[in-house]
């Protein structure tokens, strides 16, 4: 099936520090993927809107996640900036099975998420 | 010339004796309606000028020092002609010569006089009462006396559950002693508070860990060695203690008007004019007994100051006496009281309880009016109630809603500025300074003022004991609307009420020591913090915590967790220290190796004497560590919140100038400062001679070497801000100055909010405070200077080193390659 090509294996939970992110090279350039402090997975495109703060390195905290550049502040379930709200991020979508986390590298449509 | 001269009138002389805040307040009113009919002479038993009791008890707990209660300086006492007589005892009143005789053969004429001796404690007549180790609480004399034995530590017994009693103990507890308070009554403040109240603020005060001794009678003091070992009561209890504080109460200082031949009963016999039976003689404050009571409060105390400055200026004013409230500022203890609230017959009273939160609210009603209230938990109605009180308003028609407030009882609307916006204009609201609300909001308008503290500076509302610094702040949000913003309660962020000296505070007082646990008792609302608390909170715990608190990396700035700065492309800054400045070969050379290794594209010098190497990618940052490491070169922290750069000059190495070896000074400090974190960056300077071209001046802190020691200066600027330092003080060797700046600094580290820079904290805190604890106090500067050598036993790690050798890997590795896969369509 075409859209099992697109999940990658990344690795597992315990390589992402809970409150925090790492980085995925991949095809398109860097992928933030983010852990929060209630173990919920999140992938988005490592570019702030703004002005292309890694939001890898930002602070995660609830859902969110605070660019280290210049402190926009990114949900994570949407993508969405806040304030001002105009700005998107793309994301991707995350499992885990078998203890392992699959990226799936086809970034989702904006109307696709919650 | 002479032609010039106008024949002015003759000046009366007045003479003063007492310095306190009553005559204080007088003698303000007295220049501001006619400055010039009288030649005014002071004469203080205290060797000092005047200055604000009431906050003897933030002196007490270190918030304040003496110069910040200062009333009146030096300067006012000059600018008014005043002749001020410090230390001098008055001995005897001549009435027939109109004439007071003082210590030391010093004796000035009078037309006019007036006593305003006021009171001093009393001293119960048990066995040992003189002992070594026991104390009075009046004056600043007995509250440095509380400090230097509270630096020992120890057991401390307050006896007397009064108001000044309970501010003893809270003062004593805070400097780190054990208190225990002896009582006489069946509750504490008997006098303000009625039964249900004092329990409740017995249990608040329990809570705080200052045990309480209810109807304890105190029957004798024991000795060892001449000083005060124990508490003895009379039920045969002894309470081991090396200090007690006497705070049982106060007597007017009434004897020498008594050996003048004027009528004393308690105090001194005044009538409505507050003239004693001499028309020529006066009396004021708390040694006056006006109609059979007396003050000892300093509301009516200024109130017949006020009456008598009138009368001084040939008015005829009287003193009807005072309604008096009490409040107790204690943190967390919130009460108030008024009137006269003891059972009668004719009585009826309106209570309204809340075990669970601890709030009490009782009304005493007499004919439809209030007579009496008191509140304990809310206080935010007080101001509407005292004024019920003094005005004798007949309440029969809000009768119903009257215990719920004004906001009830006129049907308005539960807006928290309804209740102040309901006072009428007459209504006190600083009872310290007898501040209505009418000149408060016309001060607000006429001065275009927008904060407390310029409401404190224009009107002095607020300015004493701060408890009505609530309806202040309401009175400006009443005339300012949404555009007041009070920033005396501004929260750490959006996820809490709290301010950051309560959280920095409770994380000490509620032992608390992980961010977690910070959150879930200091109630968050959020549930994991947000980027602005977060750094602020480890920050806090991990210098609260030397040792004990492990540090969370998710809750830093990417540059602490890097350890590197990162830049606006996402690559990062690289800046080896070199002590005070100094490099040297091998150095260069590693430097410019690991350049030209990585291809790091751009070098630079910084304005701290350091070099720069910017553009470094994030993966590269271990090896790059590894191979700076390798010469020995460490990490500069100049990501961090940390102490960064020590510059110098070349001093007495080189400079024909150079008064002392800054250079060495300067690699000294560093080498003994660094690695600690502090609550925003720390730059230094060492200057060899005034010329000072290390610039440090406007640095955090500098050093300016002279001839006979070092100058120390610090809250400079120079950023988005420009300030000039400064000085705290001199030292006289290398040692005592690396003392200094040390406790300094451990202090800010102590007290500074979150990114706030030094020259912010020395404005709210007070340069005076902060040069009495570091510099004056040595047993202070000690405390400071060994908690700040522990907590560099858990800091001084090169963070480098150890994430060249591996340390936090994941850091600086992708979690997954995936980038050679076909990009997804």
């Amino acid at each position: 099936m075409k859209e099992d090509q697109d999940w990658v294996d990344v690795g597992t939970i315990e390589d992402v520090p809970p409150r925090g992110a790492r980085l995925i090279k991949a095809p398109q350039g860097p992928v933030a993927l983010f852990r929060t402090a209630d173990d919920v997975l999140f992938a988005l495109d490592d570019r702030c809107p703004h002005r292309g703060g890694p939001l890898s390195q930002g602070i995660v905290h609830g859902h969110c996640v605070t660019c280290p550049l210049h402190n926009l502040v990114i949900n994570l379930e949407t993508g969405n900036t806040q304030q001002p709200e105009d700005g998107r991020v793309s994301s991707y979508k995350v499992e885990q099975r078998d203890g392992r986390i699959l990226l799936n590298l086809r970034a989702l449509p904006h109307e696709d998420i919650a | 010339m002479a032609d010039d001269i106008i024949n002015l009138p003759k000046r009366k002389k007045l003479v003063v004796i007492g310095n306190g805040m009553a005559p204080g307040r007088m003698l303000e009113a007295l220049f501001k309606q006619t400055p010039s009919i009288y030649d005014v002479t002071i004469f203080n038993a205290e060797p000092r000028v005047n200055y604000d009791r009431i906050l003897l008890s933030l002196v007490l707990s270190g918030e304040k020092s003496y110069a910040d209660i200062v009333i009146h300086d030096d300067a006012w006492y000059a600018e008014h002609d005043i002749t001020l007589y410090k230390g001098r005892k008055v001995t005897a009143i001549d009435r027939n010569a109109k004439r007071v005789m003082a210590e030391g053969g010093i004796s000035a004429a009078y037309d006019t006089l007036v006593i305003a001796m006021g009171s001093s404690p009393v001293t119960l007549p048990v066995p040992g009462a003189n002992l070594g180790g026991v104390l009075a609480y009046r004056d600043l004399d007995d509250v440095n006396n509380m400090l230097a034995a509270a630096e020992k530590g120890g057991r401390a017994v307050v006896i007397g559950g009064g108001l000044l009693g309970l501010e003893a103990a809270a003062g004593l507890q805070s400097r780190g002693m054990q208190v225990t308070i002896v009582h006489l009554g069946p509750t504490l403040m008997e006098r303000q508070l009625d039964m249900a109240a004092g329990h409740l603020l017995r249990k608040s005060i329990e809570a705080r860990g200052i045990a309480v001794r209810t109807e304890a009678q105190t029957q004798a003091l024991l000795e060892s060695n001449g000083h005060v070992r124990a508490v003895q009561l009379a039920d045969g209890t002894e309470l081991p203690a090396d200090l007690v504080v006497m705070a049982v109460g106060i007597r007017p200082n009434a004897k020498l008007a008594e050996a003048a031949g004027l009528e004393v009963n308690r105090g001194i016999v005044v009538n409505d004019r507050l003239s004693t039976t001499d028309p020529n003689i006066f009396a004021l404050g708390e040694c006056a007994e006006h109609r059979k009571t007396c003050y000892g409060l300093v509301a009516p105390l200024y109130e017949m100051a006020k009456v008598l400055a009138g009368n001084l200026t040939g008015k005829e004013d009287t003193y009807q006496g005072s309604v008096t409230a009490t409040k107790l500022k204690v943190t967390g203890i919130d009460l108030f009281s008024a009137g006269d609230f003891t059972d009668s017959e004719e009585r009826e009273e309106i209570v309204l309880r809340d075990g669970a939160r601890s709030l009490y609210r009782r009304l005493v009603l007499e004919d439809g009016r209030v007579v009496g209230a008191v509140m304990y938990g809310d206080t935010s109605d007080s101001a509407w109630f005292f004024e019920l009180i003094k005005n004798g308003t007949d309440i029969d028609d809000i009768r119903e809603t009257l215990i719920f407030g004004p906001n009830y009882a006129r049907g308005a609307p539960q807006d928290p500025t309804a209740a102040v916006a309901a006072l009428p204009d007459e209504a006190e609201i600083c009872g310290c300074n007898g501040v209505c609300k009418r000149s408060i909001l016309e001060s607000i308008a006429a001065h275009g003022i927008a904060d407390v503290d310029g409401v404190r500076k224009h009107t002095k509302a607020s300015a004493s004991c701060g408890s009505c610094t609530g309806l202040v702040e309401q009175l400006l949000k009443l005339e300012l609307g949404e555009t007041f913003n009070p920033a005396a309660v501004a929260p750490m962020c959006g996820c809490t009420a709290l301010g950051h000296d309560d959280v920095r505070r409770l994380i000490l007082a509620r032992e608390l020591k992980t961010i977690p646990d910070v959150m879930q008792a200091l109630e968050w609302t959020t549930s994991c913090g947000c980027a602005k608390c977060r750094p602020a909170l480890n920050y806090y715990l991990l210098a609260a915590w030397p040792g004990e608190y492990t540090d969370d990396p998710q809750s830093r700035f990417i540059n602490e967790r890097a350890h590197a700065n990162i830049q606006k492309n996402g690559t990062y800054s690289v800046v080896p220290r070199m002590w005070g400045g100094i490099t040297n070969a091998k150095e260069l050379h590693a430097i410019a190796d690991v350049v030209e290794k990585f291809n790091i594209p751009t070098v630079k010098v910084t304005g701290g004497q350091r070099i720069d190497l910017l553009g470094v990618k994030k993966e590269d940052l271990p090896a790059v560590w590894a191979d700076l490491s390798a010469v020995g070169l460490v990490s500069g922290h100049a990501y961090g919140k940390a102490l960064r750069t020590v510059k110098t000059c070349v001093g007495t190495d080189w400079c024909r100038f150079g008064t002392q070896d800054s250079t060495g000074l300067g690699i000294r400090i560093e080498r003994f400062m660094w690695g600690s974190w502090t609550p925003a960056k720390v730059k230094m300077a060492v200057s060899g001679c005034p010329r000072n071209c290390a610039e440090a001046t406007c640095k955090d802190v500098g050093i300016v070497c002279i001839d006979s020691g070092y100058e120390i200066h610090f809250a400079g600027a120079a950023g988005m801000d420009i300030k000039g330092t400064e000085v705290l003080g001199h030292a006289k060797s290398e040692q005592e100055t690396l003392e200094i700046v040390v406790a300094l600094v451990q202090l800010y580290r102590e007290q500074g909010h979150y990114l706030e820079r030094m020259y912010k904290w020395a404005r709210r805190v007070g340069v005076d405070t902060i040069r009495n604890l570091v510099l004056e106090d040595e047993n202070r500067r000690a405390d400071l200077f060994e908690r700040f050598v522990y907590s560099q036993k858990f800091s001084q790690h090169d963070p480098w080193s150890e994430r060249a050798k591996g340390a936090e890997a994941h850091e600086f590795r992708p979690i997954a390659d995936v980038s050679n896969l076909q990009a997804a369509e």
